[in-house]
C-alpha cells in the first residue's frame, strides 16, 4: 500500500499551514499584551537557538557546547551596529570605543547578517582545531572556546564596554523578524538535512570511521555543519540582543547557563529532530515563564509560602535529569513532524481501530 | 629573586590545588569514561558545607572542614547513585548530558539553599591574624597559608596513593579501570566501588575547594564552574585516567598560569583563556597527555 502523500499535496498543504501559522500570529500581534507577546517572540529566537544547536550535536553528531559563544559573537556585532553613535559615545564610560566602530550605524537586517555571518567565520576559524577531536573531548574544547569568547567579552573594553556591558539596544525583535528568521532558520537546515550533505551528516553520526570508508570527506562535511549552525546561532543572537536591549558577558546572561538551556530544548524535543527541536524551544519557553510564579510569593494548603529566587531553574534541571534518565529519546526522538509521517499515523490508526 | 620565589610558591600552591580537584575527575574518567561535569560544582558544594557549618552552627574551623569534606564525599556517592548508575549501558554521550544536568541542578540548589549573592569565607575563622602571617625565605615574604594548603595537599596526596596502591579498595579500583566485566566475575561489587571513588574524588576537590576559598574568599554558586575546567584540563594535560598525571599536570597548570601573569601583568585578564589554549595544544599535539597511555582505538 502506497503511504506516502502525492508531492502537490504535500506542498499544498505545508503552504496552508504556513498561512495559517502566519494568520494566527498576525491576530497575536493585533490581540495580545505586551507581555504575552515577549514569550511568543522568545520562543521563536530560542527556535533559532535550537535548531542550530540540533544541526550540529543532534544530526551531525558533534557535541558541542560552544553555541553560547556563537550567540554572543551574533549578540555584541549586531548591538554595536545598531546602537548609535551618539549611544556609544554615552555608554562606554571605561574606555572609549574604538574610531573605527564608533560612527558605523546600519539597520536591522545587515546587523542581523554581521553577526552571522561574524559567528560562522569563528565557527570557521575554531572548527579546524576543534573538530579533531572526538567525542567528550571535543565538548570540553567547544565550552573552552565559548569561554574565551566570553573572557574577550569581558576585557576588550573599547570594544565590548567590558563588564558593563551594551544598554539602549533598540528592541527591532518584533514578530515578523523573529517568526521570519525562524522559517529561513528551519527551511535551509531542513533542506540541508534532505540534501545528500545532509545524508552524509548523519551517516557520520552513526559511525564516523563507516562512512570515512564510504569516501565522505567527514571533516569537511562536519565543518560545513559546524558553520552553518554557527551562522544561525550568530543570528538568533541578534535577535535575542534586540529583544533583551541589555547584554553583558556575565555566566548567567550569555555564557555557560544559556548553552545549558539549549541543550535542555534540544535533548526535551528529541536530539536529532527539527520539529522537536521547535516543540522544545517553545515548551521550555512557556514552562520558564510560567514557573515563574514560584518565585512569586504562594498559598499552599492555607500556609503562605515565600517565593524563592532560582525556584524555577532548580524545577527546570530536575525536569532534565529525569528526561536523561527515563526517556532519552525525548518527544520526537529522531523523527520529523511531516505531513506524510501524520498521514501514515492516521492510517495505522485507521486499520488497528 | 625574592620575586621568583613569591611566585614558585604561589605556582605550587595554585597548582597543588588544581591537582586535588584533577585526581577526582582523572579517577572518574579512568573508571567510567565519563567526564564528570558536576565535579566542580561537588566542590562548590564542599565550600559551602565548610561555611555553614562554621557560621551558622559555629564549629571550630577544623571540625567544620571535616565535616565539609565527609558531606562532598557522600554527595558525590548520592550523584553517581541517583543519576550515573542507570546509565551505566546507555551511550556515553547520554551520561555526559546527565553530567551536565547534574552539574546545572547542583548551581540552582545552591542558589536556592544557600542564595546566589556572594559569601566571604574569611567569616569562618574568628581570629583572623592566622590568615595574615608571613614567613620569610630568603627575603620573599610567603603567606603561612601558603605553606599550609602546600603541606595538606601533600598529605592528602600521600593518603590517596597509599589508598589506590596499598589497599584491597584500591587494588578494585585499578582492576575497574582496566575491565569491568573480568572484575565483576572476580568477585567485585563494581558498584560500590565506582561508588567510593566518586566518594573520594569528590572528599579531595572539597578539601582543594576550601584551600582554594582561604584564598579566594568569595563563595557563590558557580565558583566551581572555573576551577572545575582547569582542573579538567589539568588532568587531560598530565593524562586523563593517571593519577599521578593529575598531579603532575595540576602543579604544571598552576606554574605556567602564575608566571605568565607575573611576567606579563598586562595579559592579566585573559588567563582565564591560556588554560584552554593549553589544552587545545595537548589534545591536538598529544591527546593522551603527559603520562597517560596510548589508546589503541579498535573498529
Amino acid at each position: 500500500m502506497e503511504r506516502k502523500l502525492p508531492k502537490k499535496l504535500n506542498f499544498v498543504l505545508t503552504l496552508l499551514f504556513i498561512l495559517f501559522v502566519a494568520f494566527l500570529l498576525y491576530l497575536a500581534n493585533e490581540k495580545l499584551d505586551e507581555y504575552v507577546l515577549r514569550v511568543v517572540r522568545l520562543i521563536a529566537i530560542y527556535g533559532v537557538m535550537a535548531v542550530s544547536l540540533n544541526l550540529i550535536n543532534g544530526i551531525t553528531g558533534i557535541f558541542s557546547l560552544g553555541h553560547a559563544g556563537f550567540i554572543l559573537v551574533g549578540a555584541y556585532t549586531s548591538a554595536l551596529l545598531t546602537l548609535s553613535p551618539e549611544q556609544k559615545m554615552m555608554s562606554f564610560i571605561i574606555e572609549p570605543i574604538v574610531p573605527w566602530l564608533a560612527n558605523v550605524h546600519t539597520d536591522f537586517l545587515t546587523a542581523t547578517l554581521a553577526g552571522g555571518a561574524l559567528s560562522a567565520l569563528f565557527a570557521f576559524l575554531i572548527g579546524w582545531p576543534i573538530l579533531r577531536l572526538s567525542g567528550d573531548y571535543l565538548a570540553i574544547a567547544s565550552l573552552g572556546f565559548a569561554e574565551v569568547i566570553r573572557i574577550f567579552a569581558l576585557n576588550a573594553i573599547s570594544i565590548t564596554n567590558g563588564p558593563l556591558g551594551l544598554k539602549g539596544i533598540p528592541e527591532y525583535s518584533n514578530i515578523w523578524w523573529c517568526y521570519g528568521w525562524l522559517f529561513v532558520t528551519v527551511i535551509f537546515v531542513a533542506s540541508l538535512v534532505n540534501s545528500s550533505y545532509g545524508r552524509a551528516l548523519k551517516a557520520i553520526r552513526e559511525d564516523r570511521v563507516a562512512a570515512e570508508v564510504m569516501g565522505i570527506n567527514v571533516f569537511k562535511h562536519q565543518l560545513i555543519s559546524f558553520v552553518v549552525g554557527a551562522f544561525f546561532a550568530g543570528v538568533s543572537g541578534a535577535l535575542y540582543a534586540h529583544w533583551l536591549t541589555t547584554i553583558d558577558p556575565r555566566v548567567t546572561t550569555l555564557g555557560p547557563m544559556l548553552t545549558f538551556y539549549v541543550l535542555i530544548m534540544i535533548v526535551l524535543g528529541g536530539l536529532g529532530s527539527i520539529s522537536g527541536s521547535l516543540i522544545g524551544a517553545a515548551l521550555f519557553a512557556i514552562l520558564f515563564e510560567w514557573l515563574r510564579d514560584l518565585e512569586e510569593p504562594f498559598v499552599l494548603f492555607g500556609m503562605r509560602v515565600p517565593g524563592i529566587k532560582g525556584m524555577r531553574t532548580l524545577v527546570i534541571s530536575v525536569i532534565f535529569i529525569l528526561v536523561m534518565i527515563f526517556w532519552q529519546r525525548g518527544i520526537m526522538g529522531r523523527e520529523e513532524l511531516t505531513w506524510n509521517n501524520i498521514y501514515r499515523w492516521l492510517k495505522r490508526r485507521g486499520e488497528s481501530g | 629573586m625574592t620575586f621568583f620565589l613569591q611566585n614558585f610558591f604561589n605556582g605550587i600552591m595554585l597548582g597543588g590545588l588544581y591537582a586535588l580537584i584533577a585526581v577526582g575527575y582523572s579517577m572518574v574518567y579512568g573508571i567510567l569514561r565519563l567526564i564528570n561535569f558536576a565535579h566542580g560544582d561537588v566542590m562548590m558544594m564542599g565550600v559551602y558545607f565548610a561555611y555553614y557549618s562554621a557560621v551558622v552552627f559555629s564549629l571550630n574551623p577544623i571540625l567544620s572542614f571535616t565535616v565539609a569534606v565527609l558531606g562532598a564525599a557522600a554527595l558525590g556517592f548520592l550523584i553517581d547513585r541517583v543519576a550515573y548508575k542507570p546509565l551505566r549501558k546507555a551511550p556515553r554521550i547520554s551520561a555526559l548530558i546527565t553530567a551536565i544536568g547534574v552539574s546545572f541542578f547542583l548551581e540552582n540548589l545552591a542558589v536556592v539553599i544557600f542564595g546566589a549573592i556572594p559569601k566571604s569565607f574569611l567569616d569562618v575563622f574568628k581570629d583572623k591574624s592566622i590568615l595574615e602571617k608571613t614567613i620569610t625565605v630568603a627575603d620573599a615574604r610567603i603567606p603561612l597559608l601558603t605553606f599550609l594548603v602546600i603541606i595538606v595537599t601533600f598529605a592528602m596526596f600521600s593518603v590517596l596513593f597509599f589508598v589506590v596502591y596499598k589497599t584491597k579498595i584500591g587494588m578494585a579500583m585499578r582492576a575497574i579501570a582496566a575491565d569491568i566485566p573480568t572484575t565483576s566475575l572476580m568477585g567485585v561489587n563494581v558498584d560500590n566501588v565506582i561508588g567510593f571513588t566518586f566518594a573520594l574524588g569528590s572528599a579531595l576537590a572539597a578539601a582543594g575547594g576550601i584551600m582554594w576559598a582561604m584564598r579566594f574568599p568569595n563563595v557563590h554558586p558557580y565558583m566551581g564552574f572555573v576551577p572545575g575546567l582547569k582542573a579538567f584540563i589539568a588532568a587531560v594535560f598530565g593524562g586523563i585516567g593517571s593519577i599521578s598525571g593529575a598531579v603532575l599536570g595540576g602543579i604544571l597548570l598552576g606554574m605556567i598560569e602564575i608566571f605568565l601573569a607575573a611576567y606579563f601583568p598586562s595579559v592579566m585578564g585573559y588567563r582565564d583563556a591560556f588554560a584552554f589554549i593549553i589544552l587545545i595544544t595537548v589534545l591536538l599535539v598529544k591527546p593522551s597527555g603527559l603520562l597517560g597511555k596510548k589508546a589503541i582505538e579498535k573498529v
